[in-house]
């Protein structure tokens, strides 16, 4: 199924050909994860434990809700809605996106949906584009780079690629103008600029840019905002393809960190820098 | 078992410095083969054990400077799995190889581990072994799919040493509607900065805030012990040093053997992309900076006063 608005360009169209439309509906992925200031811990069967109660929105997803009303803003009005997936706690992520400014929210919440791993997330996610694109097309998906929990940075490429548009990772820049994205981004190797015809996908940096802080008055007023929540049942995701049960991927074992041991601390009293020398050679380091 | 190996190389077609390794661990789990996507020339010698390299072309009349991009590489990727039958791709960990591998995850069916510090088959099914909530637990994760994916760390294995290349086989790939639809208005590649690659470096330096924007301390250090340069979010922020040397969640992960944080406080995010580090060296002026909580070795001092000595003492040491 296409997100395009219209019945959309048809494949093998060039993608220059296609008109702009002059307001844009915009979907911004934001995931609630447990607080990485916090101790986090995996349980027997390799989850994470998201049940701390100290989870908030994670932080590149600010940047990505703060690029999406800034486009938003940019096309005179355009329609924001937040999309998070997860447990009861996850609403907390979408209604920070409310209250920054986003219009609206969707949360997919269901049992089945728990231990999904990168690429199930990206299926569920994907479905509930979809599912928004009924109501009126969907021309931009925004996401932050990675998730501050998982950090696998695999889910904006595959919601991409399961929803049939272009992804433009790692921005630092976005630019949404005559129909089209402009994306800014730095590789380990490269810097490029890379443009796509809408619809897209844009994962951002953070460094993408400084995500706007709610006052009083948004907070209050998000609390009015609509919130919809959808099981796998209504997105038409059979549970099997998801959660635990789909996981393409299975931890076999999971261990924290053993403490680091015979740890030194010493204060310079002016030979620091000599016994550190001493030191490295001593442990082969140097 | 077939396993692939994308072969990532400059725009010129210089391999990449963790293509080797990967070559190694490929041919530790089976039978290698490697994949070398797009026109930049095959070099004459490519990593010992490749019983063969296909060469993916890519008809890119529709997208000119295309060929890099995600879409088109996993597609190219895909097409020499499907001719070989192989079910194990290993790809260096890259922000570039993540969307590559999120396609072949999401199109292609396969089960993706990202960030790998090892990769074994156990009763045949691939096995790989990373370090998650930023370094602080280990796991071993099993890909329950007929085609494993694997993003493999700087460093987890040591390099194969380069052999004149194996047998070609020749494949063409043309994009997809959306490989196609990806313009490339600029792209930039950045020249090496004479030291190591940062993320598959055996030694890195770090200066942060308590630089004051001086690394020439560090560099001094990064001279003697032939480290890599990298940099917290403050001084990347502040124009210090280049954007690509930040280390961090966000940034470049790290884990090599020896890390040293010159001025460095060691924010959580910052934490993140080092914490995995083999030995932890600190010197900071605060005695209370967060990163003297997770330091093997931890120096209260002035960094100006006591790298500048160490490297003075390095050099008597070793003559």
């Amino acid at each position: 199924m296409s997100i395009v608005r219209g019945g959309g360009t048809k494949v093998g169209q060039p993608a220059r050909c296609r008109v702009t439309f002059p307001a844009v509906r915009i979907v911004v992925a934001v995931k609630h994860v447990p607080d990485i200031q916090a101790d986090r811990t995996l349980g027997q069967d390799g989850r994470l434990a998201r049940d701390g109660g100290d989870g908030t929105l994670n932080e590149v997803d600010e940047n990505a809700v703060e690029a999406a009303l800034v486009v938003a803003e940019s096309a005179g009005g355009a329609e924001v809605i937040a999309l998070t997936m997860g447990p009861d706690d996850a609403v907390d992520a979408a209604r920070r996106a409310l209250q920054m400014g986003a219009d609206s929210a969707v949360h997919v919440l269901d049992e089945a949906a728990a231990g999904s791993d990168a690429l199930g997330t990206a299926h569920v996610l994907a479905a509930a584009v979809r599912k928004i694109a009924e109501d009126g097309p969907v021309d931009l998906v925004v996401t932050g780079m990675a998730a501050t929990d998982g950090l696998t940075s695999l889910v904006p490429a595959a919601l991409a690629a399961e929803l049939g548009i272009v992804a433009l990772t790692l921005a630092v820049d976005v630019t949404v103008a005559d129909g089209a994205v402009v994306v800014r981004r730095e590789l380990d190797h490269a810097d490029e600029t890379l443009r796509a015809a809408l619809p897209a996908l844009v994962s951002v940096s953070d460094r993408a840019n400084e995500a706007r802080y709610p006052n009083f008055a948004a907070i209050m007023a998000a609390r009015k905002k609509p919130v919809a929540v959808w099981s796998l049942a209504d997105l038409g995701v059979p549970p099997d393809e998801v959660g635990s049960a789909g996981a393409r991927t299975r931890i076999l074992a999971a261990e924290p960190r053993p403490a680091r041991k015979d740890r030194v601390l010493v204060t310079d009293t002016g030979d620091a820098g000599a016994q550190l020398a001493a030191y490295l050679v001593e442990h082969k380091l140097a | 078992m077939t396993v692939l190996v994308l072969l990532d190389h400059t725009d010129a077609g210089e391999p990449r410095a963790t293509a080797p390794e990967l070559v190694a661990l490929a041919c530790s789990l089976g039978e290698a083969e490697g994949v070398w996507v797009g026109a930049a020339p095959l070099p004459a010698q490519l990593p010992s054990g490749l019983a063969r390299v296909h060469r993916v072309a890519v008809a890119n009349d529709w997208a000119p400077e295309g060929e890099h991009v995600a879409p088109v590489v996993s597609e190219a990727v895909a097409a020499v799995v499907d001719a070989t039958g192989a079910s194990v791709v290993l790809l260096a960990s890259t922000f570039e190889n993540k969307d590559v591998a999120a396609r072949l995850g999401a199109l292609h069916g396969a089960g993706v581990v990202t960030d790998a510090d090892s990769v074994a088959v156990e009763h045949g099914t691939v096995v790989a072994g990373k370090t998650v909530l930023a370094g602080t637990w280990t796991t071993r994760v099993e890909v329950v799919a007929p085609l494993a994916v694997v993003l493999v760390k700087a460093g987890a294995a040591d390099a194969a040493e380069p052999a004149a290349a194996p047998e070609v086989v020749e494949h063409a790939v043309a994009p997809s509607y959306v490989g196609g639809l990806v313009e490339v208005v600029e792209r930039t590649e950045r020249a090496g900065t004479g030291r190591p690659d940062l993320a598959s470096a055996q030694t890195v330096i770090v200066g942060g805030r308590g630089t004051e924007g001086d690394f020439g301390p560090l560099e001094e250090l990064a001279d003697e012990l032939g480290a890599a340069i990298g940099a917290t979010r403050v001084a990347t922020d502040e124009g210090w040093i280049a954007r690509e040397a930040q280390v961090g969640q966000t940034g470049v992960t790290v884990s090599p053997r020896l890390y040293i944080g010159a001025g460095v406080s060691g924010a959580v995010h910052h934490r993140g992309g080092m914490q995995a580090a083999g030995t932890i060296v600190a010197v900071n002026n605060d005695p209370d900076a967060p990163i003297f909580e997770i330091a093997d070795y931890g120096i209260v001092g002035d960094l100006f006063e006591v790298l500048p000595q160490a490297t003075a003492e390095l050099r008597r040491l070793r003559g």
